[in-house]
């Protein structure tokens, strides 16, 4: 009986948990610009996200837009899982949904999946990731920014700033945007760079440890690069245990980030402004539904490379801290 | 169902007869596959889209379901058979590294080079089961280690050959076409089942088949129920293990190929992860952790719990921040069903 109790409380409390959950992010509102058909569009926004402060700023960017365009959005991320990722756009397509947009980080694992949905007449735009393939996979623009292209500016910022060693710290294991933003710092950078592989935004205490103990071992390093918001405050961490100078500079804000650029402890971040990244394609999808727009004109559309440093830091730390940044 | 000593007359349980469908309650699968039941009811009531309870929703979640149903077979085979494999998520991935760098940096046609990476498996999964044997560790401890060699092998030995984090191009070698209409293509137009799930299918039913008929299907109940006794059976209990382990990572390596067919490239963190939800697989189908009891068409059922879970969050909508809580949620209560029933029917205490 007590089995029987306990599980009827469970089944409960899943149904109310859905209830509750299912609110967000769908909207019902029709009272849209109300040019073309009103008729229900259903957006799928697919990508190889973690949930993390990177990600949760794409979410909210892509669920704000579905409000104010008056579309469901349904946001599904595959955690780095390319296989996962390919099976829930298989999923969205057999829902029938009106637009799908992924961020294409392992464009051969999703191809035959958006062939598919390219065959069922579903507009696709890329987002993040895939700024070279996004034509081959059927997309109408991307929306992102040039990993490479931003990796140089970094690289240059970082040589004008006097430094000669830099620590380019990888923390995904299947991300080979990353890798290109490292490639990218490599070529402007002058010095020699070095790639440094560590746990992740998992764990940030072992990879603070990680990257305080690679500093105390070569103290030659006076520069690291941080590819992530979350791994930067790990690496001000790190600095400061192991007693470097070395000046620190990241990829993408968060709210602790931009205080940090405003103390001085990181020099400068380089922002993809991913709001727009999860924002922008919910409007292009929409609007190619209701009004057969396209957007791009057959090129991406570009929302970085950002630099925010001490200058214009202040404008933008409410923002990161609201998550919107 | 406590027995009782007041009705007239008195009837020794043990003569006591039990009726048809008390004893069909009482096999380990019907409580899985009841509970398999309250989750299809669940997410079909959540649905938004309309499909997930027709054909196009079976052949999504059962695409889902394959890739982890194929391994958890072998797993709920090596459980019952006492021991664990924790090296079975990461084994995923370097089968499928391994087939990856042999097409795209060795140059070899893709058929070969999948009998090698099933005959690289079977040799992992030797391993694995001679190091528990011998040296009588917890099989935890020693497929532990194997996952975290495994796991660093994987991604420095990409990184030193590829110089990425990802083996891609197998699609360039000799014999694709062919490898993945076997192993990687999709049929029954416009459902699009894939073929995994013939494949996992069949490994079902050969596991069943070699739980209830075979000879060895005995050894492995024996040899996880209790060992020593066993061994003083006459049951060769070490090489029974050994076996075993052989068969979850050459079963990690057939998913490994089909995954790296159908994405036609691998990355080096593949399959890391993968291991619990196996072994999660199989206890929801009634496979107990101590070894000794459970059933093959069980892990085949736990699968498709997780399959439609994992389906049935995406068709609902649901806020994929709660999406882990959603799923601990049903797993518990999916166990918690299974449980129940088979109490139920085995004239336990309620």
């Amino acid at each position: 009986m007590k089995a029987m109790k306990l599980s009827a409380l469970l089944l409960a409390g899943v149904l109310g948990l859905a209830a509750c959950s299912s609110s967000p992010t769908s909207s019902s509102s029709t009272a849209s610009t109300g040019v073309g058909s009103s008729s229900k569009i259903t957006i799928a926004v697919i990508t190889h996200g973690d949930g993390g402060s990177f990600w949760s700023v794409a979410k909210k960017g892509a669920e704000d837009a579905g409000k104010a365009m008056g579309v469901t959005v349904n946001y599904q991320e595959s955690n780095n899982d390319p296989q996962k990722q390919a099976q829930l756009i298989e999923a969205a397509v057999t829902a029938g949904v009106q637009g799908i947009a992924v961020s294409a980080s392992n464009p051969d694992a999703i191809k035959d999946a958006l062939a598919r949905a390219k065959a069922a007449g579903i507009p696709i735009v890329t987002l993040n990731s895939g700024s070279t393939v996004y034509k081959q996979l059927g997309a109408i623009t991307h929306v992102g920014q040039d990993e490479e292209v931003a990796g140089e500016g970094a690289g240059e910022q970082l040589k004008n700033a006097g430094a000669k060693k830099l620590l380019c710290v990888i923390h995904e294991q299947n991300n080979v945007g990353l890798q290109s933003r490292c490639a990218g710092a490599a070529k402007t950078f002058g010095g020699s760079v070095e790639d440094f592989q560590v746990t992740g935004t998992s764990d940030p205490t072992k990879t603070a440890n990680e990257i305080a103990a690679k500093l105390q071992a070569d103290t030659s390093i006076d520069a690291v690069l941080a590819l992530n918001p979350d791994i930067a405050m790990a690496a001000v961490e790190a600095i400061s245990t192991a007693g470097s100078s070395a000046k620190l500079a990241t990829f993408d804000l968060s709210g602790d980030a931009v205080k940090a650029i405003e103390s001085g402890k990181i020099l400068f971040a380089v922002d993809q402004q991913q709001y727009l990244q999860g924002y922008l394609p919910v409007v292009f999808l929409t609007l190619y539904n209701r009004n057969a727009n396209t957007v791009g004109g057959g090129l991406p559309v570009m929302t970085g490379p950002g630099f925010v440093t001490k200058d214009n830091a202040a404008k933008v730390a409410a923002l990161a801290t609201a998550g919107t940044r | 169902m406590s027995t009782t000593t007041q009705s007239p007359p008195a009837v020794d349980e043990r003569l006591a007869r039990t009726s048809a469908l008390t004893r069909m309650m009482r096999r380990p699968e019907v409580g899985a596959l009841i509970g398999a039941a309250v989750v299809f009811v669940l997410f079909t009531v959540f649905d938004t889209t309309g499909k997930f309870a027709s054909l196009d929703g079976v052949a999504r979640w059962s695409d889902s379901a394959a890739t982890i149903g194929i391994v958890a077979v072998a797993v709920a085979l090596l459980m019952i058979g006492g021991e664990f494999d924790l090296s079975a998520g990461v084994m995923v991935g370097s089968s499928g590294l391994f087939l990856g760098l042999l097409v795209t940096k060795a140059g070899m046609p893709i058929w070969p080079a999948i009998v090698l990476t099933l005959v690289f498996a079977a040799a992992v999964g030797a391993l694995n089961g001679w190091l528990v044997t011998k040296t009588r560790l917890p099989s935890f401890i020693v497929t532990l280690a194997t996952f975290f060699s495994l796991q660093g092998i994987n991604l420095g030995l990409t990184k030193a050959l590829t110089g990425t984090v990802r083996v891609s191009g197998i699609d360039q070698g000799a014999g694709f076409d062919s490898a993945r209409a076997v192993f990687a293509t999709d049929f029954w137009d416009p459902y699009k089942f894939r073929v995994s799930v013939i494949w996992w299918i069949v490994m079902t039913i050969g596991a069943t088949w070699t739980l209830t008929r075979a000879r060895f299907g005995n050894w492995i109940f024996a040899a996880g129920g209790d060992a020593n006794a066993a061994r003083n059976a006459g049951v060769p209990v070490a090489r029974t293990k050994i076996i075993l382990f052989m068969g979850t990572a050459v079963s990690a390596a057939m998913v490994g190929i089909m995954t790296a067919l159908r994405l036609r490239s691998v990355q080096a963190g593949q399959g890391v992860g993968q291991e619990f939800t196996f072994i999660i697989a199989a206890v929801v189908g009634g496979t107990l952790l101590t070894g000794g009891f459970g059933s093959a068409i069980g892990a085949m059922i736990g699968a498709s719990i997780i399959g439609m879970a994992f389906i049935g969050i995406a068709f609902a909508g649901w806020n994929t921040d709660w999406s882990f809580l959603f799923l601990g949620l049903i797993l518990f209560m999916a166990v918690m069903v299974n449980m129940f029933i088979s109490r139920r029917a085995s004239g336990g205490r309620r």
